[in-house]
């Protein structure tokens, strides 16, 4: 159930510990680990992130999910950057306003900005943050890298395998 | 699941503290929050709340405002009226506009982000060196690393950047005038004082080629503006009697404008090839350094890399100068981790994992108080 801004996500305290937002996180989980996705330089030096599974995030997360996420996350980044008919316009309107209109305007780019870091959030509530994971926008990192955050619950304690019990029970 | 309680949440997608932190107790806490231009690590100068960015060493962009200003101001006073006169009153108007756009370009390529990379964070930067050896040891230094990637089909190889603590991406160099890496860089221009890179090469083109059209037609005006003077045997000498500040701009004329000329012709050729200044010298595609390869960036037309270089989408700045540093609640005893700090700071192991990798112990939403 989602309303604005709001997330609302059950805290079962009988089950065993799980994650379910992001409060919860950060009060009752610490950071056990950082995932970092590196860019994919294979088509040049356009904004693209490799969609090779981490070894780490295996016992997290299923496959697909993640390649869903790096996917999409590829495909704006390409929209953003794309080189057509919109950026030529942009770019000689700009010309002939020495540049100026940039001052004033959001750019074509900026947008799609707003667009990716609403996804991220939107993918963080719905498929993330109920596995103990959490995404930093790449912006915030340069550009650089997707930055998963893996959380362990504090409570789990005694839990001799390596991956902790983390499931995900509720369905959405 | 009926023992279960909904809990509301916000979740942040950046850390934002409120600006104006509220004073608890009575006390008065200097609290001001600090955005993250105050601790930026690289060699800049700030101004206007960090709206403004240039390089610490302006080198001789005064020089450069001052000519520009100094011979346009000699143009509109001495030459102007005169050719309005005896011409046509377009000679001021099409100078204004040259100049206002000169100006302009120019002030946007000084003053503006060239596209600076913000550096590794510890967590980033300590992965990147277990990859690199395993000791961790951030007191070594490991030996240089070049990591090698494929961009159509071209091997390039991307070398690591011992200041940023990362590999630098491709056409990424690291200015040592400035200390930042910049992406797609250029050079370091020292008449416009700032770095020329992915973010502001468009204005640094607009900028001298605007000005190689001002500067002959300057001259143009005013060797016509003397000639018409000397006329009926007065002779060159009498019109400059006459009009002495014209004997400055042309001066200042003659000299630059080949230079500038020469400018704007190596930089449509770099456009037109899609190639960096720095490329071009250290001869990169060019086959100088043995290797004999062809630029992997190229849209194999000039037409299209010229629309790509200078019409493409304009990247955003990555350095955020007026966010906010994250501030902890507990900000007393003014929480700031030092910019390069070893990476390894808290090692805690939860639940008896035997995790191989370090773990850290931060709150959530909290970029660690980092200074990139």
């Amino acid at each position: 159930m989602n309303m604005g801004n709001a997330l609302y996500l059950p805290t079962c305290l009988c089950d065993p510990p799980q994650f379910h937002n992001l409060q919860e996180l950060r009060h009752s989980a610490s950071l056990a680990n950082k995932v970092f996705i590196q860019r994919d330089y294979s088509e040049g030096t356009t904004c693209r992130f490799q969609t090779k599974f981490p070894s780490e995030l295996e016992s997290r997360i299923e496959k697909t999910l993640f390649e869903d996420t790096v996917k999409t996350l590829n495909n704006y980044y390409a929209e953003a950057e794309k080189i057509g008919g919109q950026s030529y316009l942009e770019g000689c309107l700009a010309c002939t306003t020495a540049y100026l209109i940039f001052l004033c305007m959001e750019t074509r780019y900026e947008k799609v900005l707003k667009k990716i870091a609403k996804y991220i959030q939107e993918q963080n509530e719905k498929i993330y943050a109920p596995r103990g994971l959490l995404i930093t926008d790449p912006i915030e990192r340069g550009m650089r890298v997707i930055e998963i955050s893996i959380y362990e619950d504090r409570s789990s304690s005694g839990s001799s395998s390596g991956s902790s019990s983390v499931s995900s029970s509720t369905a959405r | 699941m009926d023992s279960c309680e909904y809990e509301q949440i916000e979740p942040r997608a950046r850390p934002t503290p409120a600006p104006t932190p509220p004073t608890r107790d009575g006390r008065e806490e200097r609290r001001r929050p600090r955005r993250r231009w105050e601790v930026f690590p690289g060699k800049n100068r700030f101004c206007c709340g960090g709206r403004v960015i240039m390089a610490r060493q302006s080198g001789v962009f005064p020089l450069t405002l001052g000519l520009i200003l100094l011979t346009c101001g000699l143009f509109f006073i001495f030459d102007c009226p005169f050719l309005v006169q005896h011409l046509t009153s377009c000679i001021p108007a099409i100078g204004g506009v040259l100049f206002l756009f000169v100006l302009l370009t120019l002030l946007r390529t000084s003053f503006s982000d060239p596209g600076i990379l913000p550096r590794a964070t510890p967590d980033e930067a300590a992965e990147v060196e277990k990859q690199i050896d395993g000791s961790g040891n951030a007191s070594y230094r490991p030996p240089p690393r070049t990591l090698e990637v494929a961009i159509n089909q071209q091997p390039v190889k991307l070398k690591y950047c011992f200041t940023c603590r990362m590999f630098r991406p491709p056409r990424t160099s690291h200015c040592s005038l400035c200390d930042n890496c910049v992406e797609r860089f250029d050079h370091h221009c020292p008449w416009v004082g700032n770095c020329v890179g992915k973010r502001n090469y468009r204005f640094f083109y607009a900028f001298i080629v605007s000005l190689s059209f001002l500067t002959a037609f300057i001259f143009g005006c005013v060797a016509t503006h003397l000639a018409l003077r000397a006329q009926g045997g007065r002779g060159l000498v009498f019109a400059l009697q006459e009009s002495p500040g014209s004997a400055v701009e042309l001066a200042i004329c003659f000299f630059s404008v080949w230079s500038i000329l020469g400018l704007s012709g190596f930089h449509t050729y770099l456009v037109a090839s899609n190639v960096t200044t720095n490329e071009d010298i250290k001869g990169s595609w060019s086959g100088k350094s043995g290797e004999g390869v062809a630029n992997p960036y190229s849209h194999r037309s000039a037409v299209l890399n010229c629309c790509a270089t200078l019409c493409g989408p304009m990247p955003p700045s990555l350095i955020d100068r007026r966010g906010f540093l994250p501030q902890d609640e507990s900000v007393q005893a003014g929480d700031t981790q030092p910019p390069a700090a070893a990476p390894v700071s808290q090692i805690n192991v939860v639940g008896g994992a035997s995790r191989p990798t370090l773990a850290l112990q931060e709150p959530l939403n909290s970029s660690s108080a980092d200074a990139s």
